[in-house]
C-alpha cells in the first residue's frame, strides 16, 4: 500500500511537470473547457434537484457546455505546434473555424432552448 | 538555359493536362448528372406525369398545403381529414424534408416568374436529387481512390435499378432525397476524416440534420459512423482527425435531430442513439490516453495504466449495469418496433403483424440482387480486396458501410435501396483499378521508339511474358517474371502472380508496379467494356419495363393495342364530384393517403399505420356479417366503403388477395375474429368449397355483388375459378358506383329504418343476447 501511495505520488508529480511545459494559450484552452464541463455538471446537479421539467432546456443547456467543450478541444488539437498533423494549418483558419462551428451551435441552441 | 524553358515547358504541359483532365471530369460529371435524371423519365413518357404508389400522395397533399399556407401553418398543421375521428398532428409526425425541400424549389421558381405547377415540381424532385446524388457519389469515392474510381462510382449509381426503382419521375417519396443526403454526409464525414478540418465538421453535421429531416432510415448513420470509430479505434488508426471528425458532430447531430418534431427527444432517449453516445465517452477515454501518454515516460505510463484500470473497470461496470438496467425495464428495450423488426427479422410476423404484412418488409429473395444491382453483384468482392491495398480510413469505411448494408438488405426487400450506393461506389473502386492496370499495361508495352524504355535483351516480340518494373522516381529497370498467361509459378527470385480482370496485387515493399502482357490487357479491357455495355442495357430494360408503372394507371397490351385502366383516378372523381366534402370514406388503409389526396373526402384509415386498433376495427368490420359491419361503419359515422376488386380483369393485388391480412389484424385486437373461420382446410377460397364466415362476410359481398351478372357464371380472372355464392341481395349498403372494369366499387350506408317491422325487438335483442352469450367470446360491437 505504502508502495502504491509512493507510485500515486510520483505519478502526479510527473504529470504536474509535465503539463507546466506546456505553452500559455494551450492552457487558457483547458481552463475553458475544464469550465465549460463544471457548468455541464452544474446544470446536471440542478436538474436532480428540481427535475427536468422542460426537458429542452436542459438538454440544450448541457449540450452547449458539452459543445463548446468539444469544440475547444478540437481547436487545441489544431493549434498545438507539437501536432505534426497540422502543421501548416494556420492557427488563425482553426481559430475562425472554432468561431464558425460555435456559431451554429449556439444558433441551433437558442432554437431549442424554448 | 535549355533546361529552364525544357522544365517551363514540362510544366506548362502538365498544367495543362491538369487542367484540361479537370475539364473533362467536369464535363463527365455533366453528362452523368443528365444521365441519372433522363433515365428516370421513362414513366412521364410512357404514362404521364403523374404522382405514382400511395405514400408519394399524401407527401404531395402536404406540398399542397405548405405552397397554399405557408410554413408556420404547416408547422402546426393538424389535419382532421384523416384517421376520422382521431385526427393526425402533421406537423409533428412527418419528416418535412422532402417536403420543405419541393416547396423550396417550387417558391424559388415561382419568385423568377417560372409558373411550374406544385405537382410538376413533386414529381421531378426525385430526378434531380438523383443527379445531385450521383455527383455526392463521385465526392465521396474521390476522397477513397481518386478521381477515376470518383467518376465510375457516380456513373453506375446513375443508373443502378435499385435506386431507380425509389426515384422515378413521379415516386415523390422521403427516399428520393434521402438517398442524396445519405452519400453526402458521408462524403463530408470521410472529408473530415481526411483533412481534420472543423468547417467539415460542421457542414457534416448540417448536412446530417437535412438526412434527419428526410427520413428515418437516418439511425443507419447515427450507428454506422460509431461503429467506424470504433474499428478505427480497435484497429490501432486512433487520430486527432478522428476525434475532430466524430465528436463535434455526435454533439451538434444530436442537437440538430432533436430539433426535428418527428424526433424530438427521442434523439436522447431511445436506444437507437445510445451507440453514439456509448463511442463519444469511448473516444473521450482514448483521447485522454494518448494525451497522458504524450505527457509521461513509459514506465510512469505504464504505472498509471495499472492504476486507472483498477479503478476505472469498477466504475465501468457500475454504470454499464445501471444502463442495462434502465433499458431492461422497458419492454422493448428501449427501440422502437420498426428498428427491432430490422435486428429480429422475426419479431413483426410475432408482434406486428401490420409490420409485416407491408409487402416491401419481407425479406428479398435471390433473383431480386440480380434485378437490383446486376453485375455490381460480383464486382463488389473485388472492390472490397481493392480497399484494402491499402487501407485507409476512408476505404474502411466503405467497407463497414457495405457489410452494414448488405445485412439489412438481406432483412427487407426496401432497404436493397441503401445497399446500392456501396454496392456502386465498391464496384467503381474495382472496375476504375482494373481499368488502370490493364490501361498501364498497354502503355507501357508500346513499340520502344516513343517511349524511351530500354530494350531488354530477352524482350522478343510475340514471347507475351515480359514485365517491366518502374521505381517511383522513375528510374526504369527491366525484370524477367514468369509466363503470365499460363500461370506458372517462376523460377526467377521476383515473381508476381496476377489474373486478369480484377485488382493486381501490389507488393508496397519495392514500389513495383505489375503489367500484364499486351494482347491480354486488350483482351481485358475489351471485356470490362462489353460488361459495362451489358450493365447499361439492363439497367435501362428495368427503368423502362420494370419500375416505371406509376400504379395509379395500369396497361395491358393486347392485340388491339394498349388498353388503359384507369378505374383509381374515375372513382376518386366520382368521390369528389358526387358526394359531399364532409362525407367519411372507409376503405383498406392502402388507398387511405389517395383517398383524402385526390377525392377530398375524410378517410377511417390510411397508410401511416399509427394506430393499429383503428385498423383492427375496420379490418373487423369487412370481415363481419353485413350487419356487424353496418353497426361498425355507423359509429365511425362512415358514409361510403370502398373497396377494391380485381375479378373482372385479373388484378392481382385487390381487397380479396388481402383480405387474410384484415382478418389477422382484426383477429389481433377483436379476438371473435379467428383467422381458421375463413379457412377451408387451411386454404384460403372464395369458391364452392369457402367457409360460410368467409361467404357471408361483408368483403365477399361488396366485391362480388352482382358480378354474376358479367359473364353468367361469375369466373373469377384474378383467382381463376367460379365464385361460392353468386345470387345475393345486400341488405344495408347500396351500391353507389362501379368504375368501368369493376376496379374500384364504392358503397353507401343504408339509413336505419324508422320502424322495426316483425318481432318485437326487445324480445329478439333479449333472445338472441342470451344465445350469445353461450357462444363464447362476447362481440364487443353487439
Amino acid at each position: 500500500m505504502p508502495k502504491a501511495a509512493a507510485d500515486a505520488k510520483l505519478l502526479i508529480q510527473s504529470l504536474n511537470k509535465a503539463y507546466a511545459a506546456t505553452p500559455t494559450n494551450l492552457k487558457i484552452i483547458d481552463l475553458y473547457v475544464l469550465f465549460a464541463v463544471v457548468t455541464a455538471l452544474v446544470q446536471v446537479v440542478y436538474m436532480g434537484i428540481v427535475g427536468s421539467f422542460p426537458f429542452n432546456s436542459f438538454l440544450s443547456g448541457v449540450l452547449s457546455c458539452i459543445g463548446t467543450a468539444v469544440l475547444a478541444v478540437c481547436l487545441r488539437i489544431q493549434v498545438n505546434k507539437d501536432n505534426k498533423e497540422f502543421k501548416d494549418l494556420p492557427p488563425e483558419r482553426a481559430f475562425a473555424d472554432f468561431v464558425l462551428c460555435n456559431l451554429v451551435l449556439h444558433l441551433v441552441i437558442m432554437n431549442f432552448l424554448g | 538555359m535549355a533546361e529552364v524553358e525544357a522544365s517551363t515547358t514540362a510544366s506548362g504541359g502538365d498544367r495543362l493536362r491538369k487542367a484540361s483532365a479537370g475539364v473533362l471530369c467536369a464535363f463527365t460529371l455533366l453528362l452523368i448528372g443528365v444521365l441519372a435524371f433522363s433515365i428516370r423519365l421513362f414513366s412521364v413518357v410512357k404514362y404521364e406525369s403523374v404522382i405514382h404508389e400511395f405514400d408519394p400522395y399524401f407527401n404531395y397533399r402536404v406540398t399542397q398545403f405548405l405552397s397554399k399556407s405557408g410554413i408556420y401553418e404547416f408547422w402546426n398543421w393538424f389535419d382532421d381529414r384523416t384517421w376520422y375521428p382521431l385526427g393526425r398532428v402533421i406537423g409533428g409526425t412527418v419528416y418535412p424534408g422532402l417536403t420543405l425541400t419541393a416547396g423550396t424549389m417550387w417558391w424559388l421558381l415561382n419568385s423568377v416568374n417560372i409558373p411550374l405547377s406544385v405537382e410538376t415540381v413533386c414529381v421531378f424532385t426525385a430526378p434531380i436529387f438523383s443527379a445531385n446524388a450521383s455527383w455526392a457519389t463521385y465526392l465521396l469515392t474521390k476522397e477513397a481512390k481518386g478521381h477515376g474510381a470518383g467518376l465510375m462510382a457516380a456513373t453506375i449509381l446513375a443508373m443502378v435499378p435499385s435506386y431507380i426503382s425509389r426515384s422515378v419521375a413521379g415516386s415523390y417519396d422521403n427516399e428520393a432525397v434521402a438517398i442524396f443526403a445519405l452519400i453526402f454526409t458521408f462524403y463530408l464525414y470521410v472529408k473530415t476524416l481526411n483533412t481534420g478540418s472543423l468547417f467539415y465538421a460542421t457542414l457534416n453535421a448540417l448536412s446530417y440534420f437535412y438526412m434527419v429531416c428526410s427520413w428515418g432510415g437516418y439511425t443507419f448513420i447515427i450507428n454506422l459512423i460509431p461503429m467506424h470509430v470504433l474499428l478505427c479505434i480497435i484497429t490501432g488508426r486512433y487520430s486527432s482527425r478522428l476525434y475532430i471528425a466524430y465528436a463535434p458532430f455526435v454533439v451538434l447531430g444530436t442537437l440538430l435531430a432533436a430539433l426535428v418534431p418527428v424526433v424530438g427527444f427521442n434523439a436522447v432517449l431511445t436506444s437507437e442513439h445510445f451507440a453514439s453516445f456509448l463511442v463519444f465517452i469511448i473516444l473521450h477515454v482514448v483521447a485522454l490516453v494518448y494525451f497522458i501518454k504524450g505527457l509521461l515516460t513509459p514506465r510512469l505510463f505504464k504505472l498509471a495504466m495499472t492504476f486507472v484500470l483498477t479503478v476505472g473497470l469498477a466504475l465501468c461496470f457500475a454504470a454499464v449495469a445501471i444502463l442495462v438496467a434502465l433499458v431492461a425495464s422497458s419492454p422493448t428495450k428501449g427501440w422502437s418496433g420498426r428498428s427491432l423488426s430490422l435486428l429480429d427479422p422475426t419479431y413483426a410476423s410475432k408482434y406486428i403483424p401490420i409490420i409485416a404484412s407491408v409487402s416491401e418488409h419481407q425479406p428479398p429473395t435471390w433473383p431480386s440482387y440480380f434485378m437490383d444491382i446486376s453485375v455490381l453483384a460480383f464486382l463488389v468482392p473485388a472492390g472490397i480486396i481493392s480497399c484494402f491495398l491499402p487501407l485507409s480510413d476512408a476505404s474502411s469505411f466503405l467497407v463497414l458501410y457495405l457489410v452494414t448494408s448488405v445485412y439489412f438488405s438481406g432483412v427487407m426487400v426496401r432497404l436493397m435501396l441503401v445497399l446500392a450506393p456501396a454496392a456502386c461506389i465498391l464496384s467503381g473502386i474495382a472496375l476504375s483499378e482494373a481499368f488502370n492496370v490493364l490501361t498501364r499495361s498497354m502503355k507501357f508495352q508500346r513499340p520502344r521508339s516513343d517511349d524511351g524504355l530500354p530494350a531488354a535483351e530477352d524482350i522478343t516480340p510475340g514471347t507475351s511474358s515480359t514485365a517491366a518494373t518502374i521505381a517511383k522516381n522513375g528510374n526504369i529497370t527491366k525484370e524477367k517474371t514468369e509466363n503470365v498467361s499460363k500461370g506458372r509459378p517462376s523460377k526467377k527470385n521476383r515473381k508476381e502472380k496476377e489474373w486478369v480482370g480484377s485488382s493486381p496485387v501490389r507488393p508496397g515493399m519495392e514500389e513495383k508496379l505489375c503489367v500484364l502482357p499486351a494482347e491480354a490487357s486488350a483482351m481485358g479491357i475489351l471485356f470490362l467494356i462489353i460488361l459495362c455495355g451489358l450493365y447499361v442495357v439492363h439497367c435501362v430494360w428495368a427503368a423502362a419495363e420494370a419500375y416505371s408503372a406509376p400504379s395509379i394507371v395500369l396497361t395491358s397490351r393486347s392485340h388491339e393495342g394498349l388498353h388503359v385502366f384507369d378505374d383509381f383516378r374515375e372513382s376518386y372523381a366520382w368521390l369528389r364530384h358526387n358526394t359531399e366534402v364532409d362525407d367519411k370514406v372507409a376503405s383498406w388503409w392502402d388507398y387511405g393517403y389517395q383517398t383524402t389526396a385526390m377525392a377530398n373526402r375524410t378517410v377511417i384509415v390510411d397508410n401511416n399505420t399509427w394506430n393499429n386498433t383503428h385498423i383492427a376495427t375496420v379490418g373487423t368490420a369487412m370481415s363481419s356479417p353485413e350487419k356487424a359491419a353496418w353497426e361498425i361503419f355507423n359509429s365511425l359515422d362512415v358514409k361510403y366503403v370502398l373497396v377494391v376488386f380485381g375479378g373482372l380483369i385479373g388484378y392481382p393485388s385487390d381487397d380479396i388477395n388481402k383480405f387474410l391480412w384484415m382478418v389477422r389484424i382484426g383477429g389481433g385486437e377483436f379476438p371473435h375474429i379467428k383467422e381458421e373461420d375463413y379457412l377451408r382446410d387451411g386454404n384460403y377460397r372464395v369458391d364452392a368449397q369457402g367457409t360460410p364466415t368467409m361467404l357471408n362476410c361483408l368483403m365477399y359481398k361488396l366485391c362480388y355483388y352482382r358480378f354474376v351478372e358479367t359473364d353468367g357464371k361469375g369466373f373469377d380472372r384474378a383467382r381463376r375459378y367460379e365464385i361460392g355464392r353468386k345470387h345475393f341481395k345486400l341488405t344495408h349498403f347500396e351500391e353507389v358506383f362501379t368504375t368501368h372494369h369493376w376496379m374500384v366499387r364504392i358503397y353507401k350506408l343504408k339509413p336505419q329504418k324508422n320502424r322495426i317491422r316483425g318481432k318485437l325487438k326487445l324480445k329478439s335483442s333479449s333472445k338472441a343476447s342470451s344465445m350469445r352469450k353461450g357462444a363464447g367470446k362476447k362481440n364487443p360491437w353487439q
